[in-house]
């Protein structure tokens, strides 16, 4: 079995709400994914996802701002890691 | 100094603090693209040491030329002033029939002045989509992060590649997160980058005639949709930056900082 990543970024902790950001990587060796390679995410929401057999497998942790920090933006923060098995053979 | 004319706008301004870049296509003639393009081919744009004047570099090279043409000397004015340090710049080169995207990355370390460089970015030939050319994150700019952290990302909502005919300049500021693109055609693709280094206060320094323009809030609140629920906090740094800009501490959009800077301390006088 090989194991197929994908990433998504949702708009908000909920899984239901839209996905701004996505990410692929592919273990099977069958896709090939890079930088600005689709215009419109694969699925429009985590849960539409699951729904296709994606499994999650990391949750975001929710912190809140350290004291100073309130105003400052970085990385993205509602990131989903999800996967899917496949046969190596098929 | 530059004539009025060519300097930017305030609504030109306000959408580079929103966006974090501005694009001007097809601004350098041919006959200057062309010889640029020599240039790279062959080599002949030297690099010198960071921190001098960018006035003194150039003077034989056709991309000095470009550097000193009027409307490009307005760009820089505007938003580093009329005499920028040189910090560094590169020939970037992505080879024919090449299928992957570079990483993205921001340019250098997390820098958390509001005061800020700028990077020119020159297509010196046609960049249609199947040669890539540079992706930009628009609104980008302001997220703390350090060159590749920002690397296990590949697609956002909006990012916006750098599709253009010849002659095409796009100003960013040093944050703005992007990434080189494939180039699938048969050919080399060629882009020349330019980092400056303000020496002046970053205040007014564009043409202010439109700068009470009734759409620079709008433009101040773009959405860029990539951020989602931070897009308030997106515009709060924007605001702070507009502040810095224009010297007035008391701007606002919305209302959104002046309801968090109201802090009152006089007490209720009894009757």
């Amino acid at each position: 079995m090989r194991q197929k990543l994908l990433v998504l970024y949702a708009h908000s902790p909920d899984l239901n709400s839209r996905t701004v950001a996505w990410s692929a990587y592919d273990g099977t060796g069958q896709e090939k994914h890079t930088t600005g390679d689709s215009e419109e995410p694969p699925y429009e929401s985590v849960v539409a996802a699951m729904r296709d057999g994606w499994r999650v497998i990391q949750f975001p942790q929710q912190y809140p701002a350290y004291p100073g920090m309130e105003y400052n933006t970085s990385y993205l923060r509602y990131e989903y890691i999800l996967e899917k098995l496949e046969d190596s053979n098929g | 100094m530059v004539d009025k004319e060519n300097l930017l706008t305030s609504t030109e301004m306000a959408r580079f603090v929103a966006d974090g870049f501005l694009r001007f296509d097809e601004l350098v003639p041919n006959e200057l693209n062309e010889a640029v393009c020599a240039e790279m081919e062959r080599g002949e744009i030297p690099r010198v040491a960071s921190g001098q004047p960018l006035s003194d570099l150039w003077q034989e090279q056709a991309i000095g030329h470009v550097i000193r043409l009027p409307k490009i000397q307005g760009i820089i004015q505007s938003l580093v002033g009329s005499a920028p340090l040189y910090d560094h710049h590169a020939v970037h080169t992505v080879q024919a029939n090449n299928e992957h995207g570079q990483i993205w990355h921001a340019d250098a370390i997390i820098d958390t002045r509001i005061h800020f460089d700028i990077q020119l970015f020159y297509f010196a030939h046609d960049t249609p989509r199947e040669m890539g050319g540079t992706m930009f994150l628009p609104g980008s700019q302001y997220r703390r992060i350090s060159e590749s952290d920002i690397a296990r990302y590949q697609n956002f909502i909006g990012q916006m590649p750098m599709v253009c005919k010849a002659g095409t300049v796009a100003v960013a500021h040093h944050g703005i997160w992007h990434c080189a693109q494939p180039n699938l055609t048969g050919k080399i693709r060629h882009m020349f980058k330019l980092r400056l280094n303000p020496t002046v206060r970053q205040k007014l320094l564009w043409n202010t005639d439109d700068i009470r323009d009734e759409r620079i809030p709008g433009l101040l609140s773009a959405d860029h949709r990539w951020y989602g629920n931070e897009s308030h906090i997106e515009v709060v740094n924007r605001i702070k930056m507009w502040r810095f800009l224009t010297d007035d501490e008391e701007y606002d959009v919305s209302y959104w900082m002046s309801r968090i800077e109201n802090t009152p301390d006089s007490e209720l006088q009894a009757a």
